[in-house]
């Protein structure tokens, strides 16, 4: 197993930590080589940074690579946009002679080249191609009977080309990883749909991108289910801190919880709530840690 | 008037002549990016995948034959509501890259100064603290409940690492956007 370096972003470290911990916690339970990654910034935000300026994106884009390459590690991802800026900035610069030259050129202001020698990953696809959900169903320690509304979201298969993760309209590997915790993944219509952040949405058209995210969480909500578990935590900011934004701006209250697949996976491993910051989620729904509590005393 | 026909009369004054030049430029710098939107045959999969379209004006068949007419569609506001899903780009019978097309015009309408005041505030955080979404005091105490550091292990930690970024975003020039 390729060993592995890990890429934090912005939004998990500065606005959900818990989703770091949970991520941390996991990776040494399941015996994962991986480092942190000092001195990365900003992937940067795919959405707007490219929408603004392409060969900046790549030259950041390309200095956290540098860092990767460094430590002769691949560059593990916990979030979609990270993966979707990185992986694609890294596919770019091996492919695209002209690009990298362009690029290294910008680099070589602050004595780094891109190299290409590693690889990008995303937590959800190196979890399933890699470990296995056979050897994560062995450490589950707590098999959680959630029933779970799977999301997704965009860039961790999109642009399917280039992702090569299979079917864009149908996948399955995600809801086998939530299916390996013990829990269930409930179907429910849009369920591939976005969430309405990215692309500079949330931070541009505030209402028009939440009346996204109403729509899913409408759907979500009919299909009954105990919580969302997602991949990204732009995703989890629109879905969760969302939901107190939708209710100002709607008038609806969903009051469903959200979970990075870190912090389902960190309950099913037998690590409790608090330490990996379910309790610092914008939406607190009591009957939910009533069922968390009572399905870690049942194991 | 509405905010987005206020915004882009303002903007007027500020354009140069320079700038007036390098309009004719839309499609051109679309096939420099080998980027080729004329192939669309406007059948309509695109707009009809699209998840904005159901909560916004944004029409995205109707955005890309703008884009093959006109240089207007610089100015056209549902350039800034698509989240980059990308349905439309896959399920385009042409192959046509949907979303590059669209990042790529923004990028030109962005060098014009034809950019939201949100995403010009995005801009200065990266240019400052080189995360685009930096840490705060409620959220150093939270990290710290967990056990974990108060700054996390990147440039936050860092300040030889925040330097180089910002030097390196400096010889990209990323500021000019703001800057105009
Ligand atoms: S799907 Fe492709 S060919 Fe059809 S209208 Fe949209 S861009 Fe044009
Ligand atoms: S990428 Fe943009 S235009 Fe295309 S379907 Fe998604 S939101 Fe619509």
């Amino acid at each position: 197993m390729t060993p592995l370096t890990l890429f934090l972003g912005c939004v998990i470290p500065n606005r959900y930590p818990g989703i770091e911990m949970a991520t941390k916690l996991c990776l040494a339970k399941l015996d994962i080589d991986c480092t942190d990654l000092p001195e990365a910034s900003c992937c940067p935000a795919p959405g707007v940074f490219r929408s603004f300026d392409s060969p900046t994106w790549l030259a950041v884009a390309g200095r956290n690579l540098t860092l990767g390459e460094d430590m002769q590690r691949d560059i593990l991802t916990i979030c979609n946009g990270c993966f979707g800026s990185l992986a694609d900035a890294n596919h770019l610069l091996k492919e695209n002679g002209e690009l990298r030259i362009s690029t290294n050129a910008y680099l070589s202001e602050i004595d780094r080249q891109f190299k290409g020698t590693i690889d990008v990953r995303h937590i959800a696809e190196f979890l399933y191609s890699d470990v296995g959900t056979e050897k994560i169903k062995e450490a589950v320690e707590k098999p959680l009977g959630l029933r779970v509304a799977v999301h997704y979201g965009c860039h961790l298969i999109k642009p399917s080309r280039d992702r090569g993760l299979g079917s864009f309209e149908r996948p399955r590997f995600f809801d086998e990883l939530v299916e390996a915790t013990g829990s269930i993944s409930i179907e429910h219509p849009d369920k591939m749909e976005c969430c309405g952040a990215g692309g500079g949405m949330r931070s541009g058209l505030k209402e028009r991108s939440l009346a996204m995210a109403e729509h899913k969480l409408s759907k979500i909500k009919e299909a009954g289910v105990d919580c969302i578990v997602n991949a990204c935590p732009f995703c989890h900011m629109q879905l969760d801190a969302g939901q107190q934004e939708i209710e100002k701006v709607f008038g609806k209250d969903y009051n469903i919880p959200v979970l990075h697949y870190s912090q389902l996976l960190g309950l099913a491993l037998g690590f409790p709530p608090d330490m990996l910051g379910i309790h610092m989620n914008v939406v607190q729904n009591r009957d939910f840690m009533e069922k968390l509590k009572l399905s870690i005393e049942d194991n | 008037m509405d905010d987005w026909e206020q915004f882009i009369s303002n903007r007027k004054y500020y354009i140069t002549e320079k700038m007036i030049m390098k309009e004719n430029n839309v499609q051109e710098q679309l096939k420099e990016a080998g980027i080729d939107i004329l192939k669309c045959m406007q059948c309509g999969m695109c707009s009809g995948s699209c998840p904005s379209g159901r909560h916004t004006s944004l029409n995205v068949r109707r955005l890309i034959r703008h884009a093959i007419r006109s240089q207007d569609v610089l100015e056209d506001e549902e350039l800034w509501m698509c989240t980059t899903c990308y349905n439309c780009q896959e399920r385009c019978p042409r192959c046509i890259d949907i979303v590059d097309a669209i990042l790529k015009i923004r990028s030109i309408a962005a060098h014009k100064g034809i950019i939201l005041p949100e995403h010009k505030q995005v801009i200065k955080l990266l240019l400052e603290y080189g995360h685009a979404v930096p840490i705060d005091e409620a959220n150093m105490k939270k990290r710290e409940e967990l056990g974990l550091e108060r700054f996390p292990e990147t440039v936050h930690k860092d300040i030889e690492a925040l330097n180089e970024v910002k030097k390196l975003l400096n010889v990209c020039k990323l500021a000019d956007i703001i800057d105009q």
